[in-house]
């Protein structure tokens, strides 16, 4: 569905992207993790025609991202975009509406297809009851979700989503990774940006791990989440074991520092949760 | 469908309110004419074309000597006749009509290339003039107004019928000046709107020292360069409405089929562009037309401010902000502001420039919408 070839991309000369190769198959959940400036956001900014690469290639659905139009483009992939603010007062309908541009033109009214694309995706993204008001009067969470709604009414098979959780609290990230979740079993592709490993653990087919630029491993969360990896990707030590609750892995981050034996021994007791939660942001 | 109800009574009611307003400005004046002669005066002059007949005629082309071609002939019927006095048919129709009528269309132009600026820049601040437009127009203005001499001699002039040389000075240097600030701001084909911005205020502040400049130099026509700076209407004749009246509809119109791609790139370039927008191909059109749009009134009428920022800004608080309903109503609103603001400059004793009324008026209220914190963002 989704294929990266060798794609290499410097901003403001610095690589960002460099000699990158991935593979996501139809009907799959990705997650790229990753420490922060490792490249997430560059790569499925290439993925969605944002960036184009200056060496190598995205293919999306059969085709070469760099030679579609924005308009085809926005017909494959949906973008649900980290900052979510709005600037303008619009009604969460309007803004959800216009997930609807490229399949409009210039001069056509919206038709009942757009309309009931709007109200499914409205529907699907559970904002409905949000539809009149003005999206600068939801919450960080719904209005996540009414982003995600825009992206639904795009109709597209594949869905780009960056840092879908960063800025939700525990609730709201476990109800939006679900309802994803939920859109890839009925047949979307879904490439996130996800820090929280545990979470993209928990609700993804395959997890990308890129760090400087790099791929360090691609597969399966329980095949790449080893206590290697995960070491090498974020420069701290971890211990990786099995959530007894979800029954995926579970990372905890023990920290480079003079303190690690400390944070070991703390790590192992019964209550402990990451003690810094250093791998987040 | 509800939204079209809606637009539809808001342009009823400005359509309304501009006929209003154009017939009370016409009607008043040195000698006050009531409404009823004013409405017969300007329905006697309404001419509809009749019929179309071809004649032969010839024309001269050099190095073939006489050549004959079809010259159209238009027949118009004049379907109203009431009795009007002479003396008010004329003052109505040559005089004050002419500068109600160009009053309504700058008034429009601005209004709509500055509700689409601040679109554009997703800034609240941003007006029709952000770029230089205003500015490039003052220093073509001031050039054909300090050295009438030099101008003259430019043979560009004698191309475009109708306007004046002034008018077309201001106008090729106003579009000259946005093209420079949009060719400065832009790099591999990519314009942010930040950098041109920043263009346009430093090209603003240059061409500002340039104007200042040749004020000095002005001499004894430095009154006429003052009076068109500050932006004024008088003068005005059926001409300038011919030559702006048409850019600014085809203007209108093209922003007008941009209104939703307009609304889309509120939500960021990014954001536009993974929707469906050929994010700085649809910049560079809004640009471009704002511009021809702006520099079209300014070279007519000179730089009246406040139009441009504030009529959007109370349309939007009205309307709300949605380009396909902002942008027609705050177009008409603009029409109705400065013809009522241009009825006012000239009811003093001594005629004001339009330019200070629109200031005077439109600041205070804006002032007065920030105070009650009615304009937070766009």
């Amino acid at each position: 569905m989704i294929h990266g070839q060798d794609v290499t991309l410097s901003l403001g000369g610095a690589r960002i992207l460099d000699d990158v190769s991935f593979g996501i198959e139809s009907g799959t959940f990705t997650a790229v993790c990753g420490p922060n400036g490792a490249g997430k956001t560059t790569l499925l900014r290439t993925v969605n025609g944002a960036l184009s690469p200056d060496a190598g290639r995205v293919v999306v659905d059969g085709e070469d991202v760099a030679t579609l139009s924005a308009k085809a483009i926005a017909r494959r992939v949906a973008t649900v975009p980290q900052d979510t603010s709005v600037a303008f007062d619009f009604p969460v309908r309007d803004v959800v509406a216009m997930g609807r541009t490229a399949h409009r033109g210039r001069f056509e009214r919206a038709t009942a297809d757009d309309r009931d694309a709007v109200d499914r995706a409205l529907e699907r993204a559970q904002v409905t009851e949000l539809a009149d008001r003005p999206v600068g009067t939801v919450s960080g969470g719904e209005r996540q979700r009414v982003m995600l709604a825009r992206a639904l009414a795009q109709e597209t098979p594949a869905l780009v989503l960056d840092e879908p959780t960063a800025s939700l609290d525990v609730n709201h990230q476990i109800r939006t990774l679900s309802l994803v979740r939920s859109l890839v079993e009925e047949g979307k592709t879904a490439l996130a940006a996800i820090h929280d490993l545990d979470l993209a653990a928990r609700f993804c087919d395959e997890l990308l791990v890129v760090a400087d630029g790099r791929v360090l491993a691609a597969g399966p969360p329980t095949d790449v989440l080893t206590e290697d990896v995960v070491e090498r990707a974020f420069g701290t030590r971890v211990a990786v074991r099995t959530n007894p609750v979800t029954g995926t892995p579970t990372v905890t981050t023990l920290g480079s520092g003079t303190h690690t034996q400390d944070l070991t021994e703390r790590s192992v007791a019964p209550s402990a949760h990451r003690p810094d939660g250093g791998h987040e942001e | 469908m509800h939204r079209w109800r809606r637009l539809g009574a808001w342009c009823g009611g400005l359509a309304a309110a501009l006929v209003v307003a154009c017939l009370a400005s016409v009607a008043y004046g040195a000698v006050d004419l009531s409404p009823v002669v004013v409405a017969k005066a300007a329905l006697n002059a309404v001419a509809v074309p009749a019929g179309l007949s071809l004649a032969v005629s010839s024309v001269g082309v050099p190095a073939l000597g006489q050549v004959p071609w079809l010259a159209p002939d238009v027949q118009y019927v004049h379907p109203f006749a009431f009795a009007v006095p002479q003396s008010a048919q004329t003052i109505v129709v040559q005089l004050r009509a002419p500068r109600v009528a160009l009053a309504a269309v700058v008034g429009f132009a601005l209004a709509s290339a500055g509700t689409v600026m601040q679109g554009f820049f997703r800034n609240p601040l941003a007006d029709p003039s952000i770029i230089g437009v205003s500015t490039g127009a003052a220093v073509g203005a001031v050039s054909a107004i300090v050295f009438p001499g030099v101008v003259a001699a430019l043979p560009l002039l004698g191309l475009v019928p109708f306007v004046g040389s002034l008018q077309v000075f201001a106008f090729v240097s106003a579009l000259a000046t946005a093209f420079l600030v949009y060719l400065v701001a832009t790099d591999g084909g990519r314009t942010p709107v930040a950098t041109l911005l920043l263009a346009g205020v430093a090209v603003q502040a240059l061409l500002g020292a340039v104007v200042s400049y040749l004020l000095i130099q002005a001499g004894e026509s430095v009154d006429q360069a003052l009076y068109w700076l500050m932006g004024h209407l008088s003068n005005a004749s059926w001409n300038d409405v011919v030559v702006t009246l048409p850019l600014a509809l085809v203007g209108f119109l093209v922003l007008a089929a941009y209104a939703r791609d307009l609304n889309v790139l509120l939500m960021g370039e990014e954001d536009a562009h993974a929707l469906g927008i050929e994010v700085e191909r649809t910049k560079r059109v809004l640009l471009a037309v704002s511009t021809l749009v702006t520099a079209a009134a300014v070279s007519v009428a000179g730089v009246i401010g406040f139009v441009g920022l504030i009529v959007p800004h109370v349309m939007r608080l009205l309307v709300g902000p949605d380009h396909r309903n902002l942008l027609p109503t705050s177009a008409l609103a603009g029409s109705v502001f400065l013809v009522a603001t241009d009825a006012v400059a000239r009811s003093g004793p001594t005629e004001l420039p339009v330019g200070i009324v629109t200031a005077a008026l439109g600041a205070p209220f804006f002032l007065y919408l920030l105070w009650s914190q009615e304009v937070r963002a766009l």
